[in-house]
């Protein structure tokens, strides 16, 4: 009697609570439908993001790996999705890519004098650099220089350890490690050849990744692969070539991911508010100041652990960041700087942001310090990428 | 006394004022000197002010409609529209204040979120303007202001 009962109500219940199911989901496009139905005007709520943390990281990368990809200026594009990108073909694409660089550079259409430009790319995947499993696996291109000089300064020095019998001319000389041999011989250059780098030293490097990319994922297809974050070291020719390359091929496009002012202070509260053991930089900013004739420049530079206490007294909420608690850090700064020096920062433009785990400026120019917060760092410059893309 | 109030004075015949309020003095000029050029039916009066509350001790007209500038490179702008919002009486606030924020054009440079302001402007239930001095298309900000202002009837005060 109960169950049929039961069984009765329900089919009520449920659809009286239809509607509110329709929106507690609800996604940004929902929340825009309703607005409009209801006719009133869409007010979006302010943003709450999550400082980064480091357990993610320590779990999957090797801060050996990275390493590399620290205490480097990066130049930051956005990216759209690749089109038929495959992870299994890079050494295909590497040769193709150097065929192409040479190509370009026999046209000679690079402007740049000077120093001798051929470089060789190698591709390579970048294991753990992603934030969810969804992600895509970000990869690596650097281009290194062309066959090794050996620069053998000198005298070649030749230690014939012949065991057997004495006979010099029969110099066969044999790499280091086989046994058996009755009469072994090396030859030795002065300047030893570097065994990892036998390509020679790293010229430009370029990196795509993904982190948290959710939003990008969804909308696109099988064949796309996103990685909407490319982070570039080295000369801008070679940056040109490369890019020219990749948008030929997989149908992409690249921009320049510019940083602003309001984007600057959300990275300076939430690189604040990161934990850190000890301070290797002091939190400084920069602000430009538009006169005539020449534009002036203020430099704030504050002691790390100073900047960390004023954030603790402003941070209300345990592992988010707020828009009210980055608009108070910032005020808190400008109205002291204001009390000692009588000028308005905040009708200055921020221009560079630097802590001790990163540092930003305007132009789109990043260089991370902290190999702990590197997924946090990239989580939000991916935000970025994807919302210039959209 | 410091708080203006919409019907505290006479209109006068024919006239139409509007107060600027922002703190970029350049900007505002640039904005008062465009809509004077404008052709209009009824005599404008443009007066400029860097914040409210206006000093008490000039004779001005009555005020018909207040533009609050702001500019979304400066947030320094923003803080002063805010205070200056204190200072003007709620029945303003019924179609004889407009916003207008400038700077949108150029993402980079700006400190403020759009955002922020459709809040400020949806709070205050008055509409916002997007307005970018530095291009070629003031005309239309300046038709749209011009709209807003001479829109409400210029009734006497009856006796």
């Amino acid at each position: 009697m109960d169950s049929y009962d039961a069984s009765e109500s329900t089919p009520r219940q449920s659809t009286s609570s239809r509607p509110e199911d329709y929106f507690i989901g609800a996604t940004f496009l929902q929340k825009r439908l309703e607005s409009v139905r209801k006719q009133t005007s869409f007010i979006p709520t302010p943003p709450r993001r999550k400082i980064p943390h480091c357990s993610q990281l320590q779990e999957d990368v090797d801060p050996q790996k990275v390493a590399f990809l620290l205490h480097k200026q990066w130049t930051l594009y956005s990216l759209t999705p690749l089109y038929k990108f495959s992870y299994c073909n890079l050494k295909e694409y590497s040769r193709l890519l150097n065929a192409f660089i040479v190509a370009e550079k026999q046209k000679g259409l690079a402007v740049e004098v000077g120093e001798d430009l051929n470089i060789k790319v190698i591709f390579s995947t970048l294991l753990g650099i992603k934030g969810t499993q969804k992600d895509p696996e970000a990869f690596l291109v650097q281009g290194l220089t062309l066959s090794p000089r050996l620069e053998c300064s000198g005298t070649i020095l030749v230690y014939c350890n012949l065991l057997g019998s004495s006979d010099p001319s029969t110099l066969a000389f044999q790499v280091a490690g086989t046994t058996g041999a009755c009469h072994y011989t090396r030859i030795l250059s002065k300047s030893q050849l570097p065994s990892e780098n036998r390509e020679g030293k790293v010229l430009w490097t370029g990196w795509f990744c993904c982190i948290f990319g959710d939003s990008v994922l969804e909308t696109v297809s099988e064949d796309f692969t996103c990685l909407p974050l490319f982070l570039a070291n080295g000369a801008e020719s070679n940056t040109a070539i490369i890019g020219t390359w990749f948008q030929k091929t997989f149908d992409c496009y690249f921009s320049p991911l510019a940083i602003n002012a309001f984007n600057l202070s959300w990275m300076a509260a939430m690189w604040t508010a990161c934990k850190m053991d000890h301070y290797v930089a002091t939190t400084e900013f920069l602000w430009s100041v538009p006169c005539s004739p020449q534009s002036l420049d203020i430099s704030y530079a504050i002691h790390p652990e100073d900047a960390k206490a004023l954030w603790d007294s402003v941070h209300k909420t345990p592992g988010e960041v707020t828009q009210e608690e980055v608009d108070l850090f910032m005020d808190c700064l400008y109205s002291h700087f204001h009390r000692h020096f009588k000028i308005h920062l905040s009708a200055t433009r921020l221009i560079r942001v630097s802590t001790s785990v990163a540092s930003a400026h305007t132009d789109g120019k990043i260089k991370i310090l902290c190999h702990k917060y590197l997924i946090g760092v990239l989580a939000y410059l991916t935000e970025l990428a994807v919302f210039q893309i959209e | 006394m410091s708080v203006l109030r919409p019907l505290d004075k006479l209109p006068s015949l024919n006239t139409a004022t509007i107060l600027l309020v922002g703190t970029e003095d350049a900007l505002l000029q640039q904005l008062a000197d465009s809509m004077l050029k404008e052709d209009c039916a009824s005599e404008l009066k443009v007066h400029l002010a860097k914040s409210l509350p206006l000093p008490s001790s000039v004779n001005r007209p009555r005020i018909d409609l207040i533009v609050f500038v702001v500019n979304l490179h400066s947030k320094y702008s923003l803080q002063n529209t805010e205070e200056s919002l204190h200072h003007v009486d709620a029945s303003f606030f019924l179609g004889k204040v407009c916003f207008l924020a400038t700077g949108a054009g150029r993402e980079s440079h700006c400190s403020i979120h759009r955002h922020t302001v459709v809040r400020l402007a949806h709070s205050y239930q008055s509409p916002l303007l997007y307005c970018d001095l530095e291009k070629q298309g003031r005309g239309s900000c300046q038709a749209q202001l011009k709209r807003c202002c001479l829109q409400e009837p210029q009734l006497p005060i009856p006796r």
